[in-house]
């Protein structure tokens, strides 16, 4: 019987295999952040262990950093410490690190991709749980904890049970305007928080291979927002041309003999899935959610859900928890929430293409009155290439604030949050209680959508703005 | 890691579903640079609430987390295992728990005890019946109980954890103890593989 994608990768990556026992996979490529390896480093010292591959590992600063004076020190004392506890294991360890000031400084899970160390075929992990992302160039890549960072660090392996394998097809086209963003908004709505669980999906069809790269990345990226191990899709023509210029991707013969083996990493026609969920491209529509968790969404042109509609029980308890929290009636069109503070960024939509597409809906509009637009990109690479575009003064001009690169309001981890009570419409990938900052409220939507309701100052589509002056 | 074999304490009914682990202890408390202190963040968000459950009294001592389905979703933060563990959690029960909480947990010594999601309703009413009443996990055997007995059902843990809690192994050691096939597979790595220094 033939193999799965996913199942072709964890074989060759395999150290061990033992029955009753995980197996032991080698990991290809570490990623470190300053958030989730300090403890792990610190555990190494305390045993008296060294580290495996540091030339398989790359650091980068990127929860903590300040998206405004990033040339000065930073000011909250305990960030601080954690970003230099990085800088300190990193020279002692010898790994190499992109600080903050670096050109490739940035979001971990935008800085692999723009380096070209992200390749298909590879097993990838860093602490972090949107290391999924990486799975759009058909590499198996998870997150994980800070047990299994320090053991990665000391082994360069980990180990794994393997997961079952499922496939989401998404047949046709996506229309004109909806984004990858939306597609994985919509599936997840489908299969709830926990739907993935247990399975490493891959993500085929024609709506899938019509993404580019970076909407690929976005589809990946949320993979862990409905459960899954992982998400990845077969590396194809798109893949190699995105990888080819990066300064770390194979030159001369060793690309010839790359691209070779990437080729047969697909998945053949008679492997067997142990799970499969099929969507229609044409369905889908701009989504946003309305809730708590990222499985509570809806169509942008639907109105908030009546918690009595859910048939299930927990279902209908979380949405009312969920409205009371996001405080929202139902009934109400979701076209009419107004929005505090509009977020362009994230791992999940921080990349250039998002950039550019921000501003070609925001291009001649003017951020509305009350409301706040934040635009930041994930990296400091994406941050200059958008300003050789001028896409920097397409924002500002509109009145947004154009800021450095790092996670910012994704988490919150730096000063960018929400006050309590103020609402957010925001690209990145979590829209949790807190999550952008005790008490705000967020709704998860695309980047055109983000950007239509920056300029209206209630969730819209691009659809909904009156033509721009030229 | 110590040793887990069985574990009688006072179950803490936790009567919500989807749980991420930005819940658990918000990403402001997670700059810390130790593995300790993380109990002033664990359920943050919900302390200020004097009807939260933990802000009772009668559960001031709770050992035993008994959860909602989909526990410890979204962030990889191990920080979230270390938080219940600081605050004295030795055990969480849930119909359902996500793969890295759940991976987390083997590794920190916290046991992540899956259950049918009845007998989760079932400690729920014991607790209900019984605030402050205890309950004990027993790892060998796999179950989990109410101290009157009115609950006594078993629980899923895969069996490579509970091998590794029940004598308190050390992940990395084990593997270290297979070094000559990790140096067996790199020898046989492809050159054009990418490398970062």
């Amino acid at each position: 019987m033939g193999r799965t994608l996913s199942e072709k990768v964890w074989d060759e990556h395999v150290v061990r295999s033992t029955p009753g026992e995980p197996d032991l996979l080698y990991i290809d490529l570490h990623l470190i952040h300053e958030v989730t390896s300090p403890q792990a480093f610190d555990g190494l010292r305390l045993a008296g262990r060294t580290m495996r591959r540091p030339d398989l590992t790359l650091a980068t600063e990127d929860h903590n950093v300040p998206t405004v004076d990033w040339d000065k020190p930073i000011a909250d004392p305990v960030s601080r410490t954690q970003v230099e506890t990085l800088r300190k294991n990193a020279a002692e360890f010898g790994v190499r690190l992109h600080p903050l000031g670096d050109e490739n400084q940035g979001i971990v899970h935008v800085v692999g991709p723009q380096l070209g160390l992200t390749q298909p075929g590879m097993t990838i992990v860093c602490g972090d749980s949107h290391t999924s992302t990486h799975g759009a160039f058909g590499a198996i890549a998870f997150g994980i904890g800070t047990s299994e960072v320090e053991h990665v660090l000391a082994t360069q392996t980990l180990p794994q049970a393997k997961p079952r394998t499922m496939a989401v097809t998404v047949n046709g086209s996506l229309p004109a305007g909806v984004t990858a963003k939306d597609l994985i908004l919509t599936l997840i709505s489908k299969t709830g928080t926990g739907g993935g669980q247990g399975y490493i999906v891959e993500y085929r069809g024609q709506a899938i291979r019509e993404l580019s790269m970076e909407g690929r990345m976005t589809v990946c990226n949320m993979s862990i927002e409905w459960g899954a191990k992982a998400g990845l899709i077969g590396p194809d023509e798109t893949t190699f041309a995105y990888i080819q210029d990066k300064p770390e991707a194979p030159k001369g013969a060793d690309w010839d003999a790359a691209v070779a083996h990437w080729r047969t990493l697909v998945t053949d026609d008679d492997a067997v899935f142990d799970q499969e969920i099929v969507l229609d491209a044409a369905e889908v529509t701009p989504f946003v959610t309305w809730g708590t968790n990222p499985g509570q969404g809806a169509p942008l042109g639907a109105s908030v859900p009546n918690p009595a509609d859910f048939a299930d029980e927990q279902d209908r308890v979380a949405a009312e928890k969920a409205l009371t929290y996001m405080g929202l009636e139902a009934g109400t069109p979701l076209r009419e929430i107004k929005v505090d503070t509009v977020f362009i960024g994230s791992c999940t939509n921080g990349r250039i293409e998002d950039l550019r597409l921000a501003a070609e809906t925001i291009k001649g509009h003017k951020v509305a009155e009350g409301t706040r637009l934040l635009v930041v990109p994930g990296s400091v690479k994406v941050r200059l290439q958008a300003q050789e575009e001028g896409l920097d003064q397409v924002f500002i001009e509109a009145g947004a604030e154009w800021r450095g690169a790092g996670c910012s309001m994704c988490l919150g981890m730096n000063p960018d949050t929400l006050a309590p009570g103020e609402r957010s419409a925001s690209t990145s990938n979590r829209n949790f209680e807190g999550r952008q900052g005790k008490g705000g409220r967020t709704h998860l939507v695309s980047v055109p959508v983000a950007a239509a309701t920056a300029v209206r100052g209630t969730l819209s589509a691009p659809a909904d703005l009156e033509p721009a002056f030229a | 890691m110590d040793k887990f074999t069985t574990h009688t304490g006072v179950g803490v009914p936790l009567k919500r579903s989807n749980v991420d682990t930005d819940q658990i202890i918000p990403a402001v408390y997670l700059k810390r640079v130790t593995r300790s202190g993380f109990e002033d963040g664990l359920f943050a968000a919900w302390r200020n609430d004097p009807d939260f459950v933990l802000n009772q009294d009668i559960y001031q001592d709770g050992t035993v987390l008994v959860a909602g389905p989909d526990f410890g979703t979204g962030s990889s933060r191990e920080h979230a295992v270390w938080a219940l563990q600081n605050y004295g959690f030795k055990v969480v029960i849930s119909s359902r728990f996500a793969d890295i909480f759940r991976g987390n947990s083997g590794k920190a010594g916290l046991v992540a005890a899956q259950v049918d999601e009845k007998v989760v309703q079932r400690l729920w009413d014991y607790l209900d019946d019984n605030p402050g009443g205890r309950i004990t996990v027993d790892l060998e055997a796999q179950t989990v109980s109410s101290a009157d007995g009115s609950v006594i059902d078993s629980f899923d843990i895969d069996p490579y954890t509970k091998w590794r809690l029940l004598n308190g192994f050390d992940d990395i050691g084990i593997t270290l103890s297979h070094e000559a096939d990790i140096e067996s597979y790199e020898s046989t790595r492809p050159a054009w593989k990418p490398a970062t220094l």
